[in-house]
């Protein structure tokens, strides 16, 4: 009997949908403009990601060591910055390495050249780069190495770091990414309301046209559950079929897009990231999509179901 | 079959929609109810629906307080009543065979029952040839007669027809009063409300007479007086 049922208000919510065609090709479009204000937000959020990424990995720190600490000790802070979480990457470079990088760096300047000719001896240090995952973690990892217990009283080694020195630059830096994310995320949740709200409204418009007839259901004996089904179902529709356009949409769009969101500096091309990441961005739209339309439903006919 | 226990109403704004009614139907029977816009007929009918609730008293059907139902044993206890409206209310995006169709799936009727069911009830009134037609696609007298099939296809023991030819010509008027006569023949109880005088003179069945939320007059063979 269940199943009688359910294969009755999907075949009712079915067929409603296609006879009330205008009412429902407008619910559809509101809504696609609902999933497209989702989807461009999730392009948003992934090109503000991927600045913001961009800029982060520009922010490093440089530990210089005297020339009294040996290569073994500079590789044990290196294993134990590698084991910290909020290091996303850690290399050393020996005070060699670092005098032909510089000669390479500076090969056709030859004031520079007979300068370090002058000088004789190395005048580089050893170092260690650290790229942090987050900004805001240099201030602790430069305590950490600060440490007088670290990697063998390594701390004493440590000429400079030079976190010490840009670290009015790299606060500031790491507060405009802070609140660009939470801007990003507040700008995101209203429009999301925003939208969420339209379609809320449109589908209640849509089930407003039905309210005598969900009256006279109840009237002749039909369950609260068994009204509220057909529109259930013609809600799943309006979202799966205004999710199916709005992904067709986005692929002319973001093919347009693409150079253009690339040549700002954002350093991603919204077409291949959506050709990339076609399946989670196509789930997200669909499910919310049909999430929707069954609340917005849900909500609508409840309103109507009193009697 | 259906007891009124001194029923009154009173809505929010003080106004007393039915004045201590006390009023018993028996089974089989056929009641007009019949009195002025504002006398009570309606809310008396929404009483029996279940669609209000009184103020004081109680309604019964059979032995239960019909008010103290809980959801699912209202939605039981109105499949047990059909009901004709003035209006219609036909379910307008279905046709004339899914809108009878409707009220037997609500009361979780086969396939197959509904099948041979439906074009059955829809040949006793003769509309056998409408059952693929949209409502707007009716005359008034065939809406109400779609309506009455409704009513009966679960074969209830109660028909509530709420001025049922208020909308219609003399013709189907007398087509539809002669339709809920032969229903009540073969015993359903029928309560009608009316404001057709020539309607209750012709039926020759008890009428009872409503005035301001009051019973004034219940006369067993009785006529339109107001």
């Amino acid at each position: 009997m269940i199943w009688t049922k359910i294969k009755r208000v999907i075949k009712s919510g079915s067929i409603s949908f296609i006879r009330n065609g205008s009412v429902s090709v407008a619910s559809t479009l509101v809504m696609t403009v609902t999933l497209s204000v989702i989807a461009s937000l999730l392009f948003v959020g992934a090109l503000l990601q991927s600045t913001l990424e961009g800029i982060r990995s520009q922010v490093d720190i440089n530990v210089y060591f005297e020339s009294s600490v040996t290569e073994a000790q500079a590789q044990t802070l290196l294993l134990e910055l590698k084991q910290r979480k909020d290091v996303a990457s850690v290399s050393y470079t020996s005070s060699e390495q670092a005098l032909e990088n510089f000669r390479l760096r500076h090969e056709g300047n030859e004031l520079i050249m007979g300068a370090l000719d002058e000088v004789g001896e190395n005048p580089l240090e050893a170092s260690i780069n650290i790229r942090a995952a987050d900004p805001s973690s240099y201030q602790s990892i430069a305590e950490f190495i600060q440490q007088e217990n670290v990697s063998g009283d390594i701390a004493q080694g440590v000429k400079k770091i030079s976190y010490l020195e840009n670290k009015t630059a790299i606060d500031t830096l790491s507060k405009i990414i802070d609140s660009s994310e939470k801007l990003g995320i507040i700008i995101s949740l209203f429009f999301m309301i925003i939208s969420i709200l339209i379609t809320f409204n449109t589908v209640r418009l849509a089930i407003y046209v039905s309210k005598d007839e969900i009256a006279v259901m109840r009237l002749v004996g039909a369950s609260a559950r068994y009204i509220k089904g057909p529109f259930v179902v013609i809600g799943i529709l309006y979202g799966f079929l205004s999710s199916i356009i709005t992904l067709v949409l986005f692929y002319p769009i973001t093919y347009w897009l693409g150079p253009m969101t690339l040549n700002l500096g954002t350093g991603l091309n919204v077409f291949s990231y959506y050709l990339g990441n076609f399946i989670q961005i196509a789930f997200i739209v669909i499910s919310f999509g049909i999430i929707l339309g069954i609340i917005s439903s849900w909500l609508a006919v409840k309103k109507y179901i009193k009697v | 079959m259906i007891h009124f226990d001194n029923v009154s109403k009173i809505y929010n704004d003080n106004t007393t929609a039915l004045d201590n009614i006390s009023l018993h139907i028996e089974e089989n029977e056929f009641v007009s109810i019949v009195g002025q816009s504002g006398a009570g007929k309606t809310t008396l009918i929404k009483m029996i629906l279940g669609e209000e609730r009184p103020t004081y008293g109680a309604v019964f059907f059979e032995k239960t307080d019909i008010h103290t139902l809980k959801k699912q044993s209202l939605n039981d206890y109105r499949r047990r009543i059909g009901i004709v409206f003035q209006d219609f209310r036909l379910l307008a995006h279905k046709t004339v065979y899914e809108n009878i169709a409707f009220a037997m799936e609500a009361a979780g009727r086969g396939e197959e029952e509904i099948a041979v069911d439906v074009p059955h009830v829809l040949e006793l009134v003769d509309l056998g040839d409408k059952i693929w037609n949209f409502p707007h696609e009716l005359s008034g007298g065939e809406k109400q007669r779609v309506a009455i099939a409704r009513a009966i296809v679960n074969q209830p023991d109660l028909i509530i027809a709420d001025e049922p030819t208020g909308n219609l010509d003399p013709i189907n008027t007398h087509e539809i009063i002669q339709i809920l006569k032969k229903i009540n023949d073969l015993g359903t109880t029928v309560i009608l409300t009316t404001h057709n005088k020539g309607v209750i003179d012709s039926l020759k069945k008890r009428v009872v007479t409503m005035e301001k939320g009051k019973i004034v007059r219940d006369d067993v063979h009785g006529k339109f007086i107001l």
